[in-house]
C-alpha cells in the first residue's frame, strides 16, 4: 500500500470495488427494503407514466389482486406454493452449481405423465391406485428429464445449462405431439379430466398448499443438516476439495439432480393432475424459470424462499389486476422485469463495498 | 422445392442475426440467455419508430430508404440498450448471468407485447424490407435461390462473415476469445477486461437485435407475433449446434430454417409429425453439445469462462 502512495502520480480511478464480508442481518435486510421500495416506486412510474393511470387506484388495485376476496387471497397463496415447488426442487442443483435451467421442461413431462395416467386408465383402474401411478409418474418422468443432462455432465463434463434449455423444448414439442395425438377434433385442447385427479382437502387449493410446505420444511433439514446436504454444499464450493476429502463427485451430482428432477415433476403433478385435470404448452407457466429467480434471491435458503415466491407472485398477480381494472395494456412482464433488476443489482451493494479515492496522500484503508 | 429453399434461407437469416451476436457475446465469457428478449426488443424499437415515421409522413408517402435504414439502426440500437443493461449487471454489478439474462428476457418480451398493443401492420414497409435485387426474377432458378432476397438477408450474411473473420483472423478478435477464455489471463497480458465484455456483448445484442426486426419485416412480411421468443431460444441452439463459429452458421442457419419450414412445404403431414419436425432443431443441438464435449476437441469446446462474471480480486 506504501508503493502505491508512490507510483499515484499516473491514472488513479476514482474509486474501485472491495469485496465485503457478510453484512450483519439488519443491514442487508434494509438495503434489500429499500431496493424493493425503489423498485415499486420506479415501476409504477413507468405504468403511471406510459398508460396516465392514477397513482392511489394503481397501487389499491395491486392489492386487491391477491386480497380482494377469499378466492383471489387462495388462488395467490396456492400460484406462491407452485412457484416455491420449483424453486425447491431447483435448489439443491443450484447449491452444487449445476444450472438446471431446465425446470420448466421438468414440470411440465411430469404433468404430462400424470395426464397421460388419467387419460389411459382413468376409470379403468380404482381412483387410488390411480393416484399411485399419477403420482410416482410423475416424479419419474421429472427424474429422467433432468438426469440425462446430469449423466453427460457427469460423464464428459457437458454444459449443463445449454443442455436443460434444450429439454424445455423438447419437452414442450411432446406435449404438442400427445395433445395433437389425444385429441381426435385437431384442437389441440384436452377437455380437463375433472374425477380423475388427486383428492382435495377442504378447498381445491389447500392439500397442494399443505404439501408444499412440508417439502420446504424438509428441503430445508435436507439441506442444512443431513451428510447429502454437506456434501452438495462441497461440491459446489469446489469439486477439487470434494474429491479430496473422499466424496464421490459424480455420484453427488447424478443423486442430487435425480432429486432436483423428481420434485420438479411432482411440481408438474400438483398443477395437471391436481388442479387443472388437463394440460397445456403453458401448463409450466413460466415458473421453470421464475424459481430460478426465486432460489437465488433466497440466497438457496428454502425457508427465505416463501418470502421471496410471495413477493414475485404478489407482483404478477397485482399486474394482472391492474391491467383489468384500468384496460391498459399488458405491462406485467416490464413492471416484474424492472423489480427483479433491482432486487438483483441490490445483491451488488451486500456482497461489494465501493471506496472511494480519499483526497490527500491516504488510502482508504478497510478496517474490517 | 426451390420456394422451400429460398424460405428456409428467409427463416434461417433471423436465427443468423441472433445466433452470430449471441456467438460474439459468448465469446467473450458472456452466456446471454436474454438473447430472446433482446431479439423482441429490437423488433418492438425497430417498429415502434417505423410506425412513428409512418404515421407523420402518412404510410403512403414513406420515403423507402429511410423506412428501411431507421428501423434497422434504431432496431441495432435498441439490442445494443439490451446489452448495455445486461453488462452493467452482470460485469459492472457481478450479478449471476443466467438470472439477469433470463429478466432480460422477461423484459424484452414484455415490451413486444406492449408495442403490438400499440401499433399495427408493417406491411408498407415490409415491401421495402423484401424488395428483390433486380435480375431476380430473369434468372430463373438462380436468381430465385440467390438474389430474390430483402436487404436483410444480405446484411445477415455479410455480418456473420465478418464476425467470424474478425474473431479467427484479427487481433481484437483474438483479444475477444482470451477475455472468455481466461479473463485474468487476459487483464495480466494487459487487456481491458471490462471494455472488451462490454463491448463484444453490445455489440452482439445489437446484431440480434436487427434479428427480431428481420423476422418480422422478412418473414412476416410486418405483422406482429409473439413467436420472436421462440426464434431467441432457437438460436441459442443454433450457436452450440455450430460450435461458436459464425461462418458454420450461415449453413446451420438455413438448416434450421428447413427445419422450420419443412412442415409447411410437406403434404398430407399430419399435427402430431410436424409437432416431432419441430422437435428436431433442439434434439440435434443436444445431440451436438453430447458430441463436442465427448470428443473434447479443443477448437469445438463453448468458451472455458462461459457464464461466469470475472472480478480481479477474487482467486
Amino acid at each position: 500500500m506504501r508503493s502505491k502512495t508512490e507510483t499515484k502520480k499516473a491514472h488513479e480511478p476514482l474509486f474501485h470495488v472491495v469485496k465485503r464480508d457478510e453484512l450483519s442481518g439488519i443491514k442487508s435486510i434494509l438495503v434489500r427494503a429499500i431496493a424493493i421500495l425503489a423498485a415499486i416506486v420506479v415501476s409504477s412510474l413507468v405504468v403511471v407514466i406510459a398508460e396516465k393511470v392514477n397513482p392511489v387506484g394503481y397501487f389499491k388495485s395491486m392489492f386487491r389482486g391477491a386480497f380482494s376476496t377469499p378466492t383471489l387471497f387462495w388462488s395467490f397463496l396456492h400460484e406462491a406454493a407452485l412457484l416455491l415447488c420449483v424453486a425447491i426442487a431447483l435448489t439443491p442443483a443450484f447449491k452444487m452449481r449445476f444450472w438446471n435451467i431446465g425446470g420448466e421442461g421438468q414440470v411440465l413431462v411430469g404433468g404430462l405423465a400424470s395426464i397421460a395416467c388419467m387419460f389411459y386408465l382413468g376409470g379403468k383402474v380404482p381412483n387410488v391406485l390411480l393416484w399411485v401411478l399419477i403420482i410416482v409418474s410423475g416424479l419419474l418422468a421429472g427424474a429422467v428429464w433432468a438426469v440425462l443432462p446430469a449423466l453427460c455432465k457427469a460423464k464428459w463434463n457437458t454444459n449443463e445449462t445449454l443442455f436443460t434449455l434444450m429439454m424445455n423444448y423438447i419437452a414442450i414439442q411432446l406435449v404438442c405431439f400427445c395433445l395433437d395425438t389425444w385429441v381426435k377434433s385437431g384442437s389441440g385442447v384436452l377437455e380437463p379430466m375433472h374425477g380423475y385427479g388427486l383428492p382435495s382437502v377442504g378447498n381445491k387449493w389447500l392439500l397442494n398448499i399443505l404439501i408444499i410446505l412440508a417439502l420446504t420444511v424438509f428441503m430445508f433439514i435436507y439441506l442444512r443438516f443431513s451428510k447429502h446436504g454437506y456434501e452438495i454444499s462441497v461440491v459446489g464450493e469446489s469439486e477439487n476439495t470434494a474429491r479430496y476429502i473422499g466424496i464421490n463427485v459424480k455420484k453427488v451430482i447424478i443423486r442430487t439432480v435425480l432429486i432436483s428432477g423428481m420434485l420438479c415433476g411432482l411440481a408438474g403433478v400438483l398443477i395437471c393432475g391436481g388442479i387443472n385435470h388437463t394440460i397445456s404448452t403453458t401448463a409450466a407457466k413460466g415458473r421453470g424459470f421464475t424459481a430460478i429467480l426465486v432460489s437465488w434471491l433466497a440466497k438457496f435458503n428454502p425457508l427465505y424462499m416463501m418470502l421471496t415466491s410471495i413477493l414475485i407472485v404478489f407482483f404478477q398477480v397485482g399486474a394482472i389486476q391492474v391491467k383489468s381494472d384500468f384496460n391498459i395494456s399488458d405491462v406485467a412482464d416490464i413492471t416484474t422485469a424492472i423489480i427483479l433488476f433491482f432486487i438483483v443489482g441490490c445483491e451488488f451493494f451486500i456482497r461489494y463495498k465501493i471506496v472511494f479515492k480519499k483526497h490527500g496522500h491516504k488510502e482508504a484503508v478497510n478496517n474490517d | 422445392m426451390i420456394e422451400f429453399l429460398a424460405q428456409s434461407v428467409r427463416t434461417g437469416m433471423t436465427f443468423l442475426y441472433g445466433s452470430t451476436g449471441e456467438t460474439l457475446t459468448e465469446k467473450s465469457g458472456h452466456l446471454n440467455l436474454g438473447l430472446p428478449g433482446i431479439m423482441s426488443a429490437g423488433a418492438a424499437f425497430g417498429c415502434a419508430v417505423e410506425y412513428a415515421y409512418g404515421s407523420a409522413v402518412g404510410k403512403l408517402y414513406v420515403n423507402p430508404f429511410i423506412a428501411v435504414i431507421l428501423p434497422i439502426v434504431v432496431s441495432f440500437i435498441g439490442g445494443m440498450l439490451m446489452g448495455l443493461i445486461y453488462c452493467f449487471f452482470t460485469v459492472t454489478l457481478h450479478a449471476n448471468q443466467n438470472v439477469t439474462g433470463l429478466i432480460l428476457t422477461t423484459l424484452g418480451t414484455g415490451l413486444t407485447g406492449y408495442i403490438i398493443s400499440k401499433t399495427h401492420s408493417f406491411a408498407f414497409a415490409a415491401k421495402y424490407f423484401t424488395k428483390p435485387l433486380p435480375f431476380a426474377k430473369d434468372l430463373g432458378w438462380f436468381g430465385k435461390l440467390f438474389l430474390s432476397y430483402g436487404i436483410l438477408v444480405y446484411l445477415a450474411l455479410a455480418i456473420a462473415i465478418i464476425s467470424s473473420i474478425i474473431l479467427s483472423k484479427t487481433r481484437v478478435g483474438l483479444n475477444i476469445r482470451a477475455v472468455g477464455e481466461n479473463p485474468a489471463t487476459a487483464d495480466a497480458a494487459g487487456i481491458n477486461v471490462t471494455r472488451y465484455r462490454y463491448i463484444t456483448t453490445m455489440i452482439g445484442s445489437g446484431i440480434a437485435g436487427i434479428g427480431g426486426l428481420c423476422y418480422i419485416m422478412d418473414n412476416l412480411f410486418g405483422s406482429w407475433e409473439y413467436t420472436i421468443e421462440a426464434m431467441g431460444w432457437l438460436a441459442i441452439a443454433l450457436v452450440i449446434f455450430t460450435v461458436w463459429k459464425p461462418n458454420i452458421g450461415i449453413f446451420g442457419s438455413i438448416l434450421f430454417g428447413m427445419l422450420y419450414n419443412a412442415s409447411a412445404y410437406i403434404k398430407n403431414i399430419s399435427f402430431a409429425q410436424t409437432d416431432l419436425i419441430e422437435m428436431l432443431p433442439y434434439a440435434v443441438t443436444i445431440i451436438v453439445l453430447i458430441i463436442t464435449s465427448a470428443r473434447k476437441r479443443r477448437e469445438n469446446q463453448p468458451p472455458a469462462h462461459l457464464g461466469l462474471s470475472y472480478f480481479r480480486e477474487d482467486r
